[in-house]
């Protein structure tokens, strides 16, 4: 039996999600593939922006940063960098790393920087309530926006993969077992890795959208994601409103704080 | 005469001298974004720093790179930003962090005439009071001046000190003419220079707290990465570092926070005096326009005026016992600035009228040079 306790911080419990929230599910994958990647509990370092998603390092039993909204990933930066011994995870959500803490999102991925980013893709602005957010979809409601969003949505892991990232990819948490293995391999990965997990909210997304029910979220997520391997059977008609899911780009590039290395090293021999 | 004479004298900026200052006192990590006029000291560390084994990385932008400075100083390196004024203003929300998760770091802020892009290249004074109040809530902090490369030197030395003594972030400011002035600076023998580092958890993982009551106020955190795993918040936090919402627990930590820093001044704040002991008119002046009053009191004594000069060479916490005996001993303050007033109104709250304050104030990127404040002097004379 796996043992989470061992992970968890049994007195932060009860978590502050709502009932039907996905990010608990994420919480599970995640330290799940903390536990087969078989890294040390204290080399590892997790970083959070603002929002929901982003309390999730409170429930983990590493070194955790709860930083400002959007800034997560230069905290991490930081740390990385100053002891790339450390194993740094990000948590952040849509709004956090595209809205607010888009040039951050960018910039990493261009530098390359061994970090493993977790992006908590819920659509919406939980935490605030249910504003829009840069990937609300087009037609859809929130607090602000009453009559149906109007602003086209980032594609975030084509984001992630135009600035350079290392490694890219996109799971949901009604597929766990690929979510999990996703996160493994973002973990495992040298340079800036990126998984979007796609995630519901009903309190803040679904119930403005005929989707208040968990339950009605999770089906979507079920009918409306197609693994990889699915995926390259599908005609261009039926990939029509699909979301691919799985490994989108896995790259070997120079890493940021090996080069730094690198360069650290020549400098100092001559 | 050769230079292996005066191996301890160089030809330094004042933003070189921060940077060599910074090194002194044990910097290994930079995070910064370019900014006139206060880019020579990335400029400087980004050669110094992989030499000494240490991290520079130039981020986008401000808010990245104070929060990268953060970062770092939580895995045991001593951190450091340097911006100007517009730079400084998006660094804010992450001091305040800084200020609240008690991450001791240096932000060096060179200043420039604002609001907003103002005067890039020219001298100004102008963020006196964002440097005090620039964050969001009510907080404590740190805020040294620089008047001279030499002070540059040592007060980069003095910010890095403070920080790890009282775990906060601690900013120091130069105006441009201080920041570009090249001149004269005496090293130090590094074995004379004294170095605070953070205190460091001496109980087991199991039993450690980081925000944990310490008789001083000031907590112990753990580095990153060595064994002690904890939570760090710019939420209100308990003494683990996790989100509260019990009211007088969030009103203890906001009181402690400043009283770790108020309840400490006599050992932080710092002044120079010039010829005060028998003044009658009292000059308070800090950054390069103390260098101006100082002359203004040299040709004031020789026409037999006696002024006297109040240098503070740290702003905050203010100093305002030492402002409020000046007070009590002279007739009047002039408080020269290249601003409208902002420590000004400080100096006149701290005379409690015991003395009458008058500004001297200048906003058009020109120095305040002796004369004007000689004038000034015999005016109020
Ligand atoms: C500088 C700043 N602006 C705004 C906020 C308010 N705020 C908190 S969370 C949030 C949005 C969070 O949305 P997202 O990142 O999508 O995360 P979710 O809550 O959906 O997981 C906002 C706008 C803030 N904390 N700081
Ligand atoms: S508001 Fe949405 S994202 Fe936030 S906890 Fe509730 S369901 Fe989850």
């Amino acid at each position: 039996m796996f043992n989470y306790l061992e992970y968890v911080r049994e007195g932060n419990f009860p978590h502050i999600w709502c009932s039907g929230c996905g990010d608990g599910i994420v919480l599970k994958a995640l330290i799940r593939a903390m536990e087969a990647s078989g890294m040390s509990r204290d080399e590892a370092v997790m970083v959070s922006g603002i929002g929901c998603s982003s309390r999730t390092p409170g429930y983990v039993d590493i070194n955790t940063l709860h930083t400002t909204h959007g800034r997560a990933i230069p905290f991490a930066t930081g740390v990385k960098h100053a002891n790339p011994a450390l194993k740094v995870i990000v948590v952040t959500g849509d709004g956090d790393a595209t809205a607010i803490g888009g040039n951050h999102f960018i910039h990493a991925a261009r530098r390359n920087i061994d970090l493993t980013v977790l992006l908590y893709n819920n659509y919406i602005y939980g935490m605030t309530g249910g504003q829009c957010s840069p990937t609300t979809p087009i037609g859809s409601k929130a607090s602000t926006a009453k009559f149906g969003n109007i602003e086209p949505t980032f594609n975030i892991s084509g984001l992630a993969i135009a600035a350079g990232a290392s490694f890219v990819a996109r799971a949901d948490v009604y597929n766990t077992k690929q979510c999990e293995k996703m996160i493994g391999l973002a973990l495992e990965k040298k340079g800036f890795s990126l998984v979007e997990i796609l995630t519901p909210c009903p309190t803040a997304f679904g119930r403005r959208n005929k989707m208040a029910s968990p339950v009605k979220l999770m089906e979507w997520l079920r009918d409306n994601t197609v693994s990889g391997a699915k995926w390259e059977k599908l005609s261009e008609e039926d990939r029509e409103g699909k979301i691919r899911t799985g490994i989108l780009i896995d790259l070997d590039k120079p890493e940021y704080t090996e080069e730094y290395k690198k360069l650290t090293e020549k400098l100092r021999t001559v | 005469m050769g230079k292996d004479n005066f191996p301890n004298v160089r030809m330094m900026q004042g933003n070189q001298a921060c940077a060599e200052g910074a090194l002194a006192a044990g910097c290994r990590f930079f995070a910064g974004y370019p900014i006139t006029p206060s880019s020579e000291i990335a400029e400087h560390l980004s050669t110094a720093l992989p030499m000494v084994g240490g991290k520079f990385i130039q981020m986008e932008d401000e808010i990245a790179a104070m929060g990268a400075t953060i970062g770092a100083s939580l895995t045991g390196l001593k951190s450091l930003t340097a911006t100007s004024g517009p730079g400084f203003s998006l660094k804010q929300e992450n001091i305040g962090y800084a200020c609240m998760a008690e991450v001791p770091c240096v932000i060096i802020n060179v200043m420039r005439g604002g609001p907003s892009t103002g005067m890039p290249t020219l001298p100004a004074q102008m963020d006196v009071q964002q440097a005090r109040w620039g964050t969001h809530g009510d907080h404590s902090i740190i805020v040294l001046v620089a008047a001279t490369a030499q002070d540059a030197y040592g007060q980069t030395i003095r910010a890095f000190n403070l920080a790890e003594k009282y775990m906060t972030p601690v900013i120091l400011l130069l105006d441009e003419i201080v920041g570009h002035t090249t001149e004269k600076v005496v090293i130090p023998d590094p074995s004379t220079i004294e170095l605070v580092d953070r205190k460091k958890p001496e109980v087991t993982p199991e039993e450690y707290r980081p925000y944990a009551e310490t008789e001083d106020c000031i907590p112990i955190l753990a580095n990153f990465g060595t064994g002690y795993k904890y939570n760090v918040t710019g939420l209100c936090h308990n003494e683990t570092g996790f989100p509260i919402n019990d009211n007088s627990m969030i009103e203890k930590l906001i009181l402690r926070l400043t009283k770790k820093i108020v309840s400490n001044c006599d050992d932080i704040i710092m002044n120079r005096t010039l010829e005060l002991d028998d003044a009658e008119i009292g000059i308070f002046a800090y950054g390069s326009v103390a260098r101006s009053a100082q002359s203004a009191v040299t040709r004031c004594r020789a026409e037999g005026i006696k002024v006297g000069l109040l240098e503070p060479t740290v702003l905050w916490p203010f100093p305002k016992n030492e402002v409020l005996e000046m007070a009590k001993k002279v007739k009047a303050i002039v408080v020269p600035e290249m601003n409208l007033g902002q420590m000004a109104r400080e100096v006149e709250l701290a005379a409690r009228c015991e003395a009458v304050v008058h500004k001297l104030g200048r906003v058009d990127g020109n120095p305040i040079v002796p004369d004007q404040i000689v004038k000034m002097v015999k005016e109020v004379v």
